[in-house]
């Protein structure tokens, strides 16, 4: 093994993480707030990456690409907690049998709209090439996603640290019953974090869809990711998100490229006793 | 006659119904009864768990999964007999269930369910990506029936359909000992009150932990069933939604009796069969199926119509 391998599998694990980070930071905060298992969470992403799609093919362009994704898949998040899972509070199963409901619709309508067929969102200009050091190289396009994530996390921790927002939606996280006894409108806030959720999911599809590419079954693939990244971090924390989806990221690649047989058991097994050890995740509260 | 008992002249009705019923089907329905008799052993064994004792299991279908690799594997590669595939079937199942819930049944509530999730996703990685033991995507193909030396040959719908009712028939026998037992009496205890039972003396992380390894045994027996079924045994057969799809099942009849897991396998497995033939759309209508079932039957059918409140 060369210091290359070593750099280019650390890069790439990188990259994917600051991918994965964009996908996990909702539903870790929608985790923290309303304790909804979400499995439709994957479906967000994918349906993001297909609304991404249909706009990039349009409009030629990426950004408005990514901004209606986000905001179509927002609203709809928003419809769903509205509508269907806020009556399902504290019902666990309930909520599992509801979002599965849910990503086995939006599966089915995406195959229905955009066929079964692979597309990749194309890319500004400006975003492809490789930069070249020696014999390392380096897509432009995956320090573009690191940089993306890098803002997102920022502005995340922000807005959560030192807006009035923020501390709102801490206190829900925290104590549901005490925010809402202190004058916080928590259902609001629920409804907010929701739909931000899944619009940073969304968000992360359409720009993986400039490299992993939109695909039927890219939900389901994508989705033990986003808990896995949830789990190992914490429940509703940024830092574990943060956290979580770095080590994620760089699991899952050295896996694949170590040990190609044991891909996904190197990646869940080490979770699995994370989880054993420290039930609430490395940054969770109980 | 006392509810219990009703309830056992009820299955064994139910049982001498299907029986009698059976030679009279042409072999598609016969092949779906089949289908659905072993499904429901499943969804039963889930139910010990998830109706029962009150933890909700996102990663059943890995012990399903395992003991149908293992009878795969067995019988392809080393042409091994029923008696062979299922004792190693269910010595694994219940091998990975005893090791799963050491993790498991220290977590509570969304934590249970997200590290049974996480423990099912390691099988399913296996499976996957393990491709010189279960050759990945692919999976294992042609799984020869079980001989048993008998005059009649079980690759025909109709003998294996009274193997398959035979062996559900004493898996449920062994399920309903379990829930009626005083053990099984403690695990519903739990459900209700964990404080309560600690309180009055009950070592609630053993009876969680057997009950747990116990659920994996019976979806492992479901799980031997299956890979002769179905002659096919792939990640599918792991995965997520497997999973899910039994909790579905457990829902829709209603958790906290076996015969409710039986009826909504039933109900999935005709469902899913029949649905696929007259449109494509069936994943759009199995979603809503499982939306209808959480806002308009919660407690699930049976659930509905029984009177004592939970």
């Amino acid at each position: 093994m060369s210091a290359e391998f070593w750099i280019t599998q650390a890069f790439n694990g990188l990259s994917y993480g600051a991918l994965l980070f964009l996908l996990a930071s909702g539903l870790s905060l929608i985790f923290g707030v309303m304790r909804i298992v979400n499995l439709a969470h994957g479906s967000y992403f994918m349906l993001g990456g297909y609304v991404g799609l249909s706009v990039a093919w349009r409009t030629q362009s990426f950004a408005a690409a990514v901004v209606a994704g986000a905001l179509a898949v927002g609203l709809i998040g928003a419809g769903m907690e509205r509508v269907f899972l806020r009556r399902l509070s504290g019902q666990t199963l309930g909520q599992v049998l509801m979002t599965i409901g849910f990503a086995l619709i939006f599966q089915d309508v995406a195959l229905l709209a955009w066929g079964g067929d692979p597309y990749t969102i194309p890319v500004p200009a400006a975003l492809q090439g490789v930069i070249t050091t020696g014999l390392l190289r380096f897509p432009i396009y995956r320090i573009f996603i690191i940089v993306v994530a890098v803002a997102v996390g920022a502005a995340l921790w922000l807005a959560l640290d030192r807006t009035r927002a923020g501390a709102m939606i801490r206190a829900a996280v925290d104590d549901r019953e005490m925010a809402q006894g202190v004058g916080i409108n928590v259902p609001v806030v629920s409804l907010a974090v929701f739909a931000l959720g899944a619009a940073l999911a969304a968000a992360g599809g359409v720009i993986g869809g400039g490299f992993l590419g939109v695909y039927p079954g890219l939900d389901f693939e994508i989705l033990p990711y986003a808990f896995v990244v949830v789990i190992v971090g914490g429940l509703g924390s940024l830092p574990g998100a943060m956290v979580g989806s770095l080590l994620v990221g760089l699991l899952d690649n050295f896996g694949k490229a170590l040990f190609p047989e044991l891909a996904y058991f190197t990646l869940f097994a080490p979770m699995a006793l994370i989880l054993a050890l420290k039930p609430t995740g490395l940054f969770g509260r109980a | 006659m006392t509810r219990v008992d009703r309830k056992v002249v009820a299955g064994v009705v139910a049982l001498g119904a299907a029986a009698a019923v059976a030679p009279l089907l042409p072999s598609y329905p016969l092949t779906l009864l089949t289908q659905a008799v072993i499904v429901a052993v499943m969804a039963m064994s889930l139910d010990v768990l998830l109706g029962y004792t009150g933890l909700p299991s996102l990663g059943h279908a890995a012990y399903f999964g395992i003991a149908a690799y293992a009878v795969g594997i067995l019988a392809t590669e080393r042409q091994a007999g029923l008696a062979t595939c299922l004792v190693a079937g269910l010595l694994l199942a219940t091998g990975a269930a005893a090791v799963f819930g050491l993790l498991a049944i220290r977590a509570t509530g969304t934590y249970f369910l997200m590290i049974t999730l996480a423990l099912g996703m390691v099988v399913w990685g296996l499976a996957f990506r393990w491709v010189s033991m279960t050759k990945g995507d692919n999976g294992i193909a042609g799984v020869p029936r079980p001989e048993l030396g008998l005059s009649w040959s079980l690759s025909a719908p109709l003998p294996f359909f009274y193997f398959a009712l035979l062996a559900a028939a004493l898996a449920w026998a062994a399920m309903g000992v379990l829930v009626r037992s005083p053990f099984g009496l403690s695990l519903k205890g739990i459900r209700e009150s964990e404080s309560r039972m600690r309180a009055l003396g009950y070592n609630v992380w053993l009876h969680k932990y057997l009950a747990f390894v116990l659920s994996g045994f019976f979806a492992g027996f479901a799980g031997v069933l299956w890979a002769y079924y179905n002659g096919f045994v792939g990640p599918v057969d792991v995965q997520l939604v497997t999973s899910v799809e039994a909790l579905l099942m457990v829902a829709l009849g209603g958790p906290g009796t076996l015969a409710g897991p039986v009826l909504g396998a039933a109900v999935i497995v005709f469902l899913k069969n029949f649905v696929s033939v007259y449109t494509k759309r069936w994943l759009l209508i199995l979603g809503a199926v499982y939306i209808g079932v959480i806002l308009w039957a919660p407690r699930g059918v049976l659930g509905a119509f029984s009177r004592d409140p939970r």
